[in-house]
């Protein structure tokens, strides 16, 4: 082991330029994976802040007992999709509206707005499917006058969703696929640069797993370097876009830029395995 | 102790390199490998140190078979002989000292022993003084001794050469030669390709001649070279 380290330095202090493109590039990769995965991850975050909309509204006929409405309330509320349920009362109602209209609040007289239960899905339950069978179940209390929930909007935005996971997931595989390639070739460069020093090794008797041990420290090395490069390249990219936006963007959670440096430690250890396993088979 | 038995090396594009070698070194034995270029003295000698495997028939080394033989066991046969080529094969950027200590450090000796035996065998090989020079300060001579020394290190039953002298002068190839006498009488077989006859005459070695991938004629045993030319005389009466 620590003549396996030796071997490393060695490898590096004799080509710095060729250790150093490694790192960049495992770096550069992973750059772009998280680049692409920022701008995914935004997207995500930005159509769930717009499915926190998604509401169902029932209007409430007038008259109706508050004793029955809170009942029902209850009731909804212990619904498994429901995450909050609340009361807009005529007079609230009303205020809303003129607030939202601003200039033409005039136009509303008190009594003429019902009121309403809001009813809000938790997180798992948006789908269209799910949101129009919960307006169904509220729409058969007898008191409830209407059921509003904006049917082909949350179709859209459900759609929207799908496309965005679908081409997320492939443009990701791709990105990745691309960058562990372009890592593979790199690692596969330190190989060759060392093809020499591997055949004499060979010649007086070192085992293959003597053989291959530098390597795959060398490549966990210039994995972990690069994915923490990559992490600061990104975090920095980040902090410009936010600044040229002027509102701050999502950044990734800790727990995913770990993952994300380990990946790159993963793929320099795979990548060298699978090189010299590859280059000792041939000779 | 090596063997060949009825071994035949077939390579896909050059076709048969090596046809029918049966061959056995002893202990201690001083062996010349001549013959002409590409008549397969270096396929033989690979098969030896097993780069290569036969195509057909059977390699011994030293209780190692080819036909059984395993990658992982590769390093065995290695770690038991001693192989130098014609091109030195030392690492550039190590010194002397380095290049021999490398071979023991990747074997797994013991690091504390190391210093001692690469002193000892540079010694041996008369390049005590030159010990920290690197490849490139050194001639082709001395460079050669490096990599005799290296071979050295698991002191080896039987030393390997593929045409050792090959890139040296007169003066230098007598100095690498007398080494590998000195190597021989202190008990290690040598096997040696070469296409110096002086070096041959001047010592009566026994000497394995080859052409075209046969053993045609062996000093130590007359009737290969009488069983080749009744072999050559059979071909020529069937194509005339
Ligand atoms: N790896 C290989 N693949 C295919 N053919 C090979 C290979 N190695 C050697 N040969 C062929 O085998 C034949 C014998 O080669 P070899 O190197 O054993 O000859 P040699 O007797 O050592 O010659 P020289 O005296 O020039 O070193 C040659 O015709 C060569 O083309
Ligand atoms: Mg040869």
């Amino acid at each position: 082991m620590k003549l396996a380290l030796r071997e490393v330095l060695l490898a590096v202090r004799r080509a710095p330029l060729l250790s150093a493109l490694g790192v960049v590039t495992i770096a550069f990769s992973l750059f772009a994976c998280g680049l692409f995965g920022l701008v995914a991850v935004n997207i995500r975050d930005a159509l769930r802040r717009v499915e926190e909309r998604v509401e169902i509204r029932a209007f409430i006929a007038d008259a109706t007992p508050v004793e029955a409405v809170a009942a029902a309330m209850g009731d909804i509320a212990a619904f498994p999709e429901v995450a909050h349920v609340d009361y807009v009362s005529p007079d609230s109602a009303l205020t809303r509206a003129r607030r939202e209209l601003g200039e033409f609040a005039d136009v509303f007289e008190p009594g003429v707005l019902p009121g309403s239960i809001d009813i809000r899905l938790k997180p798992d339950f948006r789908d269209p499917r799910t949101v129009k069978a919960v307006a169904g179940r509220v729409a058969s209390y007898t008191f409830v006058d209407d059921v509003r929930y904006g049917e082909d909007w949350v179709t859209k935005l459900y759609q929207l969703r799908t496309i965005a996971t679908i081409v997320g997931l492939v443009l990701g595989v791709a990105f990745a696929a691309v960058a562990t390639i372009i890592i593979g070739t790199t690692i596969r460069m330190a190989v060759l640069a060392r093809e020499r020093e591997i055949a004499i090794m060979r010649l007086v008797g070192a085992t293959d797993a003597f053989v291959r041990l530098p390597f795959l420290i060398e490549g966990f090395t210039k994995g972990i370097l690069g994915g923490f490069l990559a992490l600061l390249l990104t975090w920095i990219a980040s902090a410009l876009i936010d600044q040229a936006l002027g509102f701050p963007t999502a950044f990734f959670a800790p727990g995913v830029a770990a993952l994300g440096v380990l990946g790159g430690a993963a793929i320099g250890l795979v990548g060298s395995a699978v090189s010299v396993s590859r280059h000792l088979r041939r000779v | 102790m090596i063997r060949l038995t009825h071994v035949s090396k077939v390579y896909p594009r050059t076709g048969r390199v090596l046809d029918d070698v049966s061959l056995h070194v002893a202990k201690g034995e001083f062996v010349f490998l001549t013959g002409p270029s590409g008549s397969g003295k270096s396929t033989l000698l690979k098969l030896v140190f097993m780069e290569e495997r036969p195509s057909a028939g059977e390699v011994r080394v030293s209780g190692a078979n080819s036909a059984s033989l395993r990658r992982g066991d590769v390093a065995r046969v290695r770690r038991k002989l001693g192989v130098v080529f014609q091109d030195f094969r030392l690492l550039d950027d190590r010194t002397a000292h380095a290049n021999v200590a490398f071979a023991l450090e990747v074997t797994g000796a013991p690091t504390a022993a190391i210093p001692g035996k690469v002193n000892r065998l540079l010694t041996q090989v008369g390049l005590a003084s030159k010990a920290q020079a690197y490849p490139r300060e050194l001639s082709g001579g001395e460079q050669q001794r490096v990599a005799i020394a290296r071979a050295l290190v698991n002191d080896p039953f039987v030393l390997v050469a593929d045409e050792p002298t090959g890139n040296l002068d007169d003066r230098a190839t007598r100095g690498v030669f007398q080494l590998l006498r000195e190597i021989n009488a202190a008990g290690t077989a040598v096997v040696m390709a070469t296409h110096n006859l002086e070096l041959m005459r001047r010592s009566d070695y026994r000497t394995i001649e080859m052409l075209h991938g046969r053993i045609v004629a062996d000093s130590a045993d007359p009737s290969v070279a009488e069983r080749e030319a009744a072999r050559r005389a059979e071909a020529e009466t069937v194509t005339p």
